[in-house]
């Protein structure tokens, strides 16, 4: 907030740091919200320039920090990583599947500071198949918890649900409620990056959320306070758009693991904008000053039916990215909102899904691997529209 | 003067953060935050004040004491105490400190 007498306007001050730490992973999630085009990516940051970071960092005022991937724990410097974070101050989360979890690794992000784990359910299928004939991975993800449970972590599980997972809602969560859950988010798939590639493959039923919403009810009566579970819709389903991000260059600040700054997660497709690496500005610039930072704060750039709306700054116009993504320019309101003319992009979507079976000629699905983004990465970069500096 | 409300918790008894709760200062946010597994509370001025006391050692009433003591004349200040420890303890961010 501005004060008197300032020269400029300085924008909030953020709180939110995710330090995407590497696009290496074991998975190959059809759902991941990595860019499709990751394997064209320069190298990552070294272990000294993540610190660098992290001071930055806190000097900007960032105190939440999300380690994330890929899979953060294909870092060998990760242990480094998690003691300067809680030197400096974060309170540091660790998003994880949990492969490649030792006792002689959590025990180092103990002793560095870790504040908390979140386990994901990243091959949910397979897991769940695994967790009914109580086999490999399951016992995998029974280590990790036991260890996150023996370090006195609290029990946070993460499972993405679509539609080929959300018919077994309950046994995930009695899977969940057998490894000493504390805390379920049970969030549905976001369309972006690879799960936008696999949308009608993965896009639910009406039916299907609508039953497993009712299976989560009843589990929550069963178990009361002893779980906390939160089961997030698909946006696609509703007729406001979220507040993404809390707005543009408000609160969060994603590090990719090539040192690209971005305001979320996705932003990084967005054609015209030049995003700013964290090798060559700091991070005081890259929020305060930097041009793509800017571009969507406020909301002068907004068109109709945002620039009038009265609940403008309730979900400033929803997502940036979703907008562009489905409509082809960032300025629009996201089409979640019924009040967009392109709001019928959504409500397609959301019809072909009702259908019980994939109709013939949906596009076989697309694993998350490095040959895929290889062939994604030419079919998405033809004129280098976004450039990085 | 606002006479003390009920308030769910024993206000003899030492109070503390809730586990995996984190309280500081934050100087480059000038306020006290609190912190916990995906998300954070700002907590400026008196809240800040009143948390800073939540230790583990020190109960309502000498939480109260004491910042009559570094506030001379603050006008209800017990109440304000009791209102915010009241809404903290709703939220889950405190719990009496159980006995050793």
């Amino acid at each position: 907030m501005a004060t008197a007498g300032s020269a400029r306007n300085l924008p909030s001050k953020p709180h939110w740091l995710n330090a995407e730490l590497t696009y290496k992973c074991p998975l190959h999630c059809v759902f991941c919200y990595n860019p499709v085009d990751y394997a064209r990516f320069g190298p990552e940051l070294s272990t000294d320039e993540w610190l660098k970071v992290l001071r930055e960092g806190r000097e900007l005022g960032l105190v939440q920090l999300g380690l994330s991937g890929g899979e953060p724990l294909m870092r060998d410097d990760l242990e480094i990583i998690i003691a300067e974070a809680g030197r400096l101050g974060y309170y540091t989360n660790l998003i994880t599947s949990g492969i490649g979890l030792t006792e002689k690794r959590i025990a180092a992000f103990k002793e560095g500071g870790l504040n908390h784990i979140q386990l994901s359910f990243q091959d949910s299928t397979r897991e769940m198949n695994d967790w009914i004939s109580s086999t490999k991975t399951f016992e995998l993800k029974r280590r990790a918890a036991d260890l996150i449970q023996k370090y006195d972590y609290p029990m946070v599980f993460n499972c993405v649900m679509h539609r080929h997972n959300l018919d077994h809602t309950r046994e995930i969560l009695e899977m969940a409620e057998a490894l000493g859950a504390e805390y379920v988010e049970l969030a549905n798939t976001q369309f972006y990056a690879w799960a936008l590639v696999n949308r009608d493959q993965l896009m639910p039923s009406r039916e299907q959320l609508e039953r497993a919403e009712a299976v989560t009810n009843a589990f929550r009566e069963r178990v009361g306070d002893r779980m906390k579970i939160y089961f997030v819709n698909p946006d696609y389903y509703e007729t406001r758009p979220k507040a993404c991000m809390n707005g543009w260059g408000s609160v969060f600040l994603n590090v990719a693991a090539d040192g690209v700054a971005l305001p979320c997660h996705e932003a990084r497709m967005l054609p015209g904008l030049t995003f700013p690496n964290v090798r060559n500005h700091d991070l005081r610039w890259i929020w305060n000053d930097s041009p793509a930072f800017n571009t969507y704060r406020g909301d002068e750039w907004m068109k109709e039916p945002c620039r009038t709306c009265p609940e403008k700054h309730k979900d400033f116009g929803g997502c940036r990215c979703q907008a562009y993504l489905l409509t082809g320019d960032a300025a629009n309101a996201d089409p979640v909102c019924d009040l967009s003319p392109n709001h019928h992009l959504i409500t397609d979507a959301v019809a072909r899904a009702q259908r019980p079976d994939l109709p013939a000629g949906v596009q076989p699905i697309v694993f998350r691997d490095d040959k895929n983004s290889r062939r994604l990465s030419a079919e998405t970069a033809p004129d280098d529209a976004t450039t990085v500096s | 003067m606002a006479q003390p409300k009920r308030i769910p918790f024993d206000q003899d008894t030492p109070i503390e953060l809730a586990k995996y709760y984190r309280f500081q200062w934050e100087p480059a946010q000038e306020l006290h935050v609190l912190l916990y597994p995906e998300g954070m509370v700002k907590l400026p001025g008196s809240a800040g004040e009143i948390m800073k006391r939540v230790d583990g050692t020190r109960s309502l009433n000498k939480i109260v004491a004491e910042l009559e003591r570094a506030f001379p004349g603050a006008p209800d200040l017990r109440a304000d105490v009791t209102d915010f420890l009241e809404v903290a303890h709703g939220n889950g961010w405190i719990r009496t400190k159980s006995p050793e």
